[in-house]
């Protein structure tokens, strides 16, 4: 497949930078923020999302979605990440649902249309310690009954705070560090036993850690095979690190936007500072960066239908790369505004703290180098 | 099946029954390289008969018109025919600055009879071509150039000297910038011709290089008498055609930089061979694996990213100021995978002779890339063009 946007794409890409620039620009963040709201983000511009089909953008149309496929959602993303916009929309609307269209009929009938209207939350919790590391799962999960009972912590769930599920992976057999006696479950808000409190991070949105103690589950909250949920863990994980990598790089392109027009109007020494050859290289270099960004991005949202058996190592590529270079894109924002770039009232610090927790979350640099490098034999 | 598949399937098919099996082993050094020419000595016949079948269909240069002696193919086609060579590991048949350089320049600047004289020839590596633009007073300030050229009613002379010229003197023929106009301002006066390295006049002095190899020149032109017909597009506008073909020998070079590494493995796998492994498989030196596992990133992200633009190109156009951002990030990648290589093979990797080392071929190797982020416009003349032309930011 080219790696070029076709005419539907493109438009597709339009229509999300024009609704995100006019409804959800930085400044909705920094009003939520302000606020001190207790989601962090809106729901009646989640409402509104749905009714263009963006929360259901990889739900299949028997359940009320557009099945537009990963490179549609990577684009919604990026402008999302151009914008700073706060929503729920790669936890529920891309890893959510990636999880439940493996899960059985049921299941499908029962969460797939709330997400598709806007109506339904669900967050994945994995992690539980200060890196992301699934396989060191720990929470357990033992027969019960005719179910489950869970017990342990979650933390750092990505928009889990106020979500109607969360999907648990949990161990169900093996030690921690183990990719075997992993398993997937769907636990409802209201389930007893459940607790979760609001966390709040650098970048102002929605994070939550979770207590489970005795949550007792129903036999068909498991989603897929018992003890063999690994595999789709990761398939989940991989649309959301690609999907945070696309944020990304909406986040770097625009800071490096803002930045080249800041030092084209700020003059000092009598003339501009983007006339100085010191800060020049550094754009230029920073430009060439996100060009890389943008191709690794693009062929990671290309391969999850194109080279399926791939895209772990697309995800592992765009999710390195674009965290690299946001971080870089952010300092070099900072730096080249110099004072101003410092302030609160200015935009780009924002920017700069959106993009240190994206690098972080489901992996980071080292995390996907490495994985890379397992996958490349050294 | 398509097209497409159909293609490929033929592909696969011909390239299975004329790629010559010792033309499928990687190349050990740039001894290996085939340039064609009128006095090329091949390393072996099958390596002539390899440049013979590519050429004669046109696969030396896969998409260039068939009236031109091309391939014809579209973009489609064409990487499918480099995807299939780089199933069976087949080795380039032809390395050219005809067909990386020049042939892209005269496709869009020469006239009808030079474009039937002079592609044909390049495609089937029968005339191997050199580069005339460095001067020792003109490198990065490329049209600051001096060599004269004169009208002299029924032909141009040239005077001069150029340098750096690689290949000068295993070359047939030069591309050269010459100065017509001494008086107008220095981008208004330069024109680009085409000559015989055997005309009288002509004269070579290799320059031998840190890497102990001598591939190029110091080049002299002493009254060399030149055919009018031999020009270029307009006289006194050769800046323009110069820096197109550079936009081209730009992408080229930025091209070395992806993956395709020496013997064609991933740098990751060469430090396993010589370094070994820890229990878990990974390889033993945990720092270095940090560093190659960057690059691997990064080289993998910039492949990617010359897909994209040669994708994003219209058909059969340039892909502008962007080919300064290749040839920037390429080169530098290029120079970070050799020194992790060195490091990789540790001290066999310093070896200058023997066999063991085929005469230091590594360490050579290395040295040569140092001249990737220079040749052809240095890193910070590309840096400055992206910041000109593609970033605007204004003229300091
Ligand atoms: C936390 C903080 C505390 C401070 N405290 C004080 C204080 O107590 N007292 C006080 O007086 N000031 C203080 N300052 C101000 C500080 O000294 C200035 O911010 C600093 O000198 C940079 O000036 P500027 O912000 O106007 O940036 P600019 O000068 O506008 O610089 C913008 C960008 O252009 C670059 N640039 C500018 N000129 C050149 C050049 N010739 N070549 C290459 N690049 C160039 C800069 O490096 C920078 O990246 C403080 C600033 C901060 C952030
Ligand atoms: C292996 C090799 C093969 C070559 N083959 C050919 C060939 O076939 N034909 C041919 O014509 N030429 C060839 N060249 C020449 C090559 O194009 C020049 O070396 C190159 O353009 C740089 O010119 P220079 O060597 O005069 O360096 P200079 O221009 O003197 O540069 C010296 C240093 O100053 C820096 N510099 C210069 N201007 C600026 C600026 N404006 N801003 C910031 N930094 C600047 C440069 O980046 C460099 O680091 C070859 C060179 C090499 C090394």
């Amino acid at each position: 497949m080219a790696l070029v946007l076709n005419e539907e794409e493109q438009m597709l890409r339009d229509a999300a930078k024009g609704f995100l620039a006019e409804k959800a620009p930085v400044a909705a963040l920094r009003k939520l923020r302000d606020a001190d709201d207790p989601l962090g983000w809106s729901r009646s511009l989640w409402e509104e999302m749905a009714q263009m089909g963006w929360t259901g953008i990889l739900v299949p149309e028997e359940y009320g979605g557009i099945d537009y496929g990963m490179v549609g959602a990577g684009l919604i993303a990026q402008e999302m990440g151009r914008n700073l916009t706060a929503s729920p929309f790669i936890s529920t609307a891309m890893m959510a649902v990636t999880a439940l269209r493996e899960g059985n009929e049921e299941q499908k009938q029962k969460w797939l249309p709330g997400i598709a209207s806007g109506k339904t939350i669900i967050a994945l919790a994995v992690d539980e310690g200060v890196k992301h590391d699934p396989a060191q799962t720990t929470l357990s999960a033992k027969a019960h009954g005719n179910g489950y009972r869970l017990n342990g912590e979650k933390s750092y769930i990505i928009d889990g705070f106020d979500a109607d599920a969360l999907i648990v992976a949990a161990r169900t057999s093996g030690e921690a560090g183990d990719e075997a006696g992993i398993s997937l479950f769907i636990v409802e808000k209201e389930a007893a036993g459940l607790s979760s409190t609001r966390t709040k991070l650098l970048d102002s949105r929605n994070y939550a850690h979770a207590d489970f103690k005795d949550v007792d589950v129903a036999g068909d909250a498991l989603i897929g095979t018992l003890d063999d949920g690994f595999a789709l863990l990761e398939r989940v994980l991989n649309v959301g690190r690609t999907g945070l990598a696309a944020e990304m790089l909406g986040a770097s392109e625009q800071s490096f936007d803002m930045t080249m027009d800041y030092i084209k109007e700020r003059k000092q020494f009598g003339t501009h500072v983007g006339a100085f050859q010191g800060l020049q290289h550094r754009a230029a270099h920073l430009y060439s960066e996100i060009e890389l960004v943008k191709s690794a991005v693009l062929k990671a949202l290309q391969m999850f239908a194109e080279a399926p058996q791939m895209a772990g190592a697309g995800a592992a590529l765009a999710k390195a790369k674009a965290g690299e270079v946001g971080v870089l894109a952010a300092n070099e924002a900072v730096q080249m505004h110099g004072g101003i770039g410092m302030t609160d009232e200015y935009d780009i610090g924002f920017y700069m703290k959106r993009i240190r927790a994206a690098q972080e979350l489901l992996g980071d640099y080292a995390f996907n180098a490495n994985r890379l490098a397992v996958l490349r034999g050294f | 099946m398509n097209d497409l598949d159909t293609f490929r399937a033929d592909t696969r098919a011909w390239l299975e029954e004329n790629c010559p099996a010792e033309m499928r082993k990687p190349m050990r050094s740039e001894d290996d390289a085939c340039w064609g020419g009128r006095n090329f000595k091949f390393s072996c016949d099958e390596q002539k008969l390899w440049l013979e079948r590519m050429g004669a269909k046109g696969w030396t240069a896969p998409e260039w018109p068939k009236e031109y002696g091309g391939g014809g193919l579209n973009r489609e086609e064409a990487k499918i025919l480099k995807s299939e060579m780089a199933a069976i590991k087949a080795r380039s048949p032809l390395m050219s600055f005809g067909i990386w350089m020049l042939g892209p320049a005269l496709l869009k600047y020469g006239s009808e009879e030079q474009k039937k004289h002079y592609l044909p020839p390049i495609v089937r590596g029968e005339i191997r071509w050199c580069q005339g633009y460095s001067e020792p007073g003109a490198g990065s300030d490329l049209a600051s150039l001096q060599t004269r050229c004169e009208d002299k009613g029924d032909h141009y002379e040239i005077t001069g000297q150029k340098i750096w010229t690689s290949y000068a003197d295993k070359s047939d023929w030069i591309f050269c910038l010459v100065r017509t106009d001494r008086e107008a301002p220095k981008h208004n006066g330069i024109s680009f011709i085409l000559f015989d390295m055997q005309s009288e006049g002509v004269s070579t002095k290799p320059i031998t290089l840190i890497s102990g190899r001598s591939p190029f020149c110091e080049t002299f032109f002493d009254q060399v008498k030149v055919p009018k017909e031999n020009l270029v597009g307009t006289l006194n506008k050769g800046w323009d055609i110069a820096k197109y073909l550079l936009t081209h020998e730009r992408a080229m070079i930025g091209d070395s930089g992806g993956g395709g590494a020496f013997g064609g493995r991933s740098i990751g796998q060469i430090a396993v061979d010589s370094l070994g492994t820890d229990a878990q498989g990974r390889l033993a030196d945990s720092a270095l694996r940090a560093d190659l596992a960057r690059a691997e990133i990064d080289g993998w992200a910039f492949l990617l990213t010359m897909e994209r633009m040669k994708d994003e190109a219209k058909a059969g156009q340039g892909i502008g100021a962007r080919s300064s951002m290749l040839k920037y990030y390429g080169t530098e990648l290029n120079k970070r995978r050799f020194e992790l290589m060195m490091a990789s093979k540790g001290h066999a990797a310093l070896e200058w002779e023997g066999d063991a080392s085929q005469d230091g071929a590594l360490p050579r190797a290395w040295l040569r890339t140092k001249a990737n982020s220079i040749e052809g416009g240095t890193s910070e003349v590309q840096l400055n063009i992206i910041s000109k032309r593609i970033l605007g930011l204004p003229a300091s």
